[in-house]
């Protein structure tokens, strides 16, 4: 046993290959047998991995979700912002230069409106939670953001780490709530289209949601939300500690 | 060659990549603005150059092809490593602050996309 264990920790990221593709597989069987294929394979096996990461969390302690179980510490060089990025960026291969020079400019509205709308939610609810100093609400603020401008905003402002704490874990919500929520919104929305899905990446913004919701949507998509998606963090870091903390700042201590 | 297909979407990526951290110097932020984006495009005008060039064999771009059909298995492993557990065990108010954006932008959607189709048909 022990000589088993110690063999899948040397060679994690082949072993993840495996055990993905088993989930694939049993994925879509489980989208064609129990769901009579209304809900995608994808949309299943992505689920089927924020299940495991949760079951992981809890079992190690840790915050890689089921990489920090040993045997499966390759799926954090699988599931990596390397890999991730570049095969993102292989799907620009059929996508349509032409398409995202059209939608070019309502893209980069939706990425400030995307910013500004999401802000204002957070701050909203952590009004309502009775938070009420502009350091603490811009950074809750942010969090709801992506993430990454939420810890980011927070260190630059000066924030509790509690505070901080709470930016990331609204951050990591929004991401599995755009996961999960996209595919079964999609039809509602008119997400059926590149010029859409732009639209979508830029408001959502956060790119692991966008990108894992728009995959078990219809992969096509993919490329078009990454596209817009890409420049939200940067932008949520620009403006969230500067100008929008600033307009905080008059309306609050 | 596989590896001539590879080569070329790692050059876009690195290009892409490094263009986006620099401009996240620039305008002076932690992070990489664009990156992706950057080099989503360079992969674009690439391979709609090296295509009218008569450069891309079918294993060339098999090379490319394969990871953006191990883009889905990709995303699966990544949300097996999120922490969804402190996502549930934050209390309500990580939720709502998490939840409420989304349904606000989603609101948005239909409105914007209204305004991308009208820049379609001029």
């Amino acid at each position: 046993m022990e000589i088993i264990t110690k063999f899948l920790e040397k060679n994690g990221l082949v072993f993840a290959f495996l055990v993905v593709g088993l989930i694939i597989y049993l994925s879509g069987i489980i989208s064609e047998k129990l769901t009579n294929k209304k809900i995608p394979g994808s949309a299943i096996a992505i689920i089927a991995g924020l299940v495991l990461a949760y079951m992981g969390g809890i079992y190690s302690g840790g915050e890689k979700g089921i990489s920090d179980i040993k045997i499966f510490s390759g799926f954090a060089s699988m599931g990596g912002s390397m890999l991730r990025d570049f095969a993102i960026v292989s799907t620009a291969m059929g996508a349509s230069f032409l398409v995202m020079k059209r939608t070019g400019w309502v893209g980069a509205l939706s990425l400030f409106l995307g910013i500004i709308l999401s802000f204002l939610g957070g701050v909203i609810v952590a009004l309502i939670w009775g938070y009420t100093d502009a350091i603490s609400l811009t950074t809750i603020g942010a969090g709801a953001c992506t993430y990454i401008v939420g810890p980011v905003t927070g260190a630059a402002i000066g924030a509790s780490s509690d505070v901080i704490a709470l930016s990331i874990a609204a951050g990591v919500v929004k991401a599995v709530v755009v996961t999960i929520g996209t595919p079964f919104i999609a039809k509602y929305i008119g997400l059926n289209n590149p010029y859409t899905a732009m639209v979508f990446g830029g408001l959502m913004g956060t790119t692991s949601g966008v990108t894992a919701g728009l995959a078990a949507t219809d992969p096509k998509l993919v490329p078009y939300g990454a596209l817009t998606a890409t420049f939200y963090t940067g932008l949520g870091c620009l403006s969230c500690p500067s100008i929008l903390f600033l307009i905080m700042k008059l309306f609050f201590v | 060659m596989i590896i001539y297909g590879v080569a070329i979407l790692a050059f876009c990526y690195v290009v892409g990549q490094i263009f986006g951290e620099f401009l996240g110097k620039i305008i002076g932020v932690e992070a990489n603005v664009g990156g992706v984006g950057f080099a989503m495009l360079l992969l674009i005008l690439l391979n709609d150059w090296l295509n009218k060039k008569g450069y891309l064999d079918k294993n060339t771009e098999n090379g490319i092809q394969f990871w953006s059909q191990m883009y889905i298995p990709i995303v699966v492993a990544m949300s097996a490593t999120q922490n969804v557990k402190v996502a549930i065990s934050s209390g309500l108010i990580a939720l709502f602050a998490g939840i409420v954006p989304v349904i606000i932008c989603i609101v948005a959607i239909p409105f914007l996309a209204k305004l991308s189709k009208n820049t379609q048909l001029d």
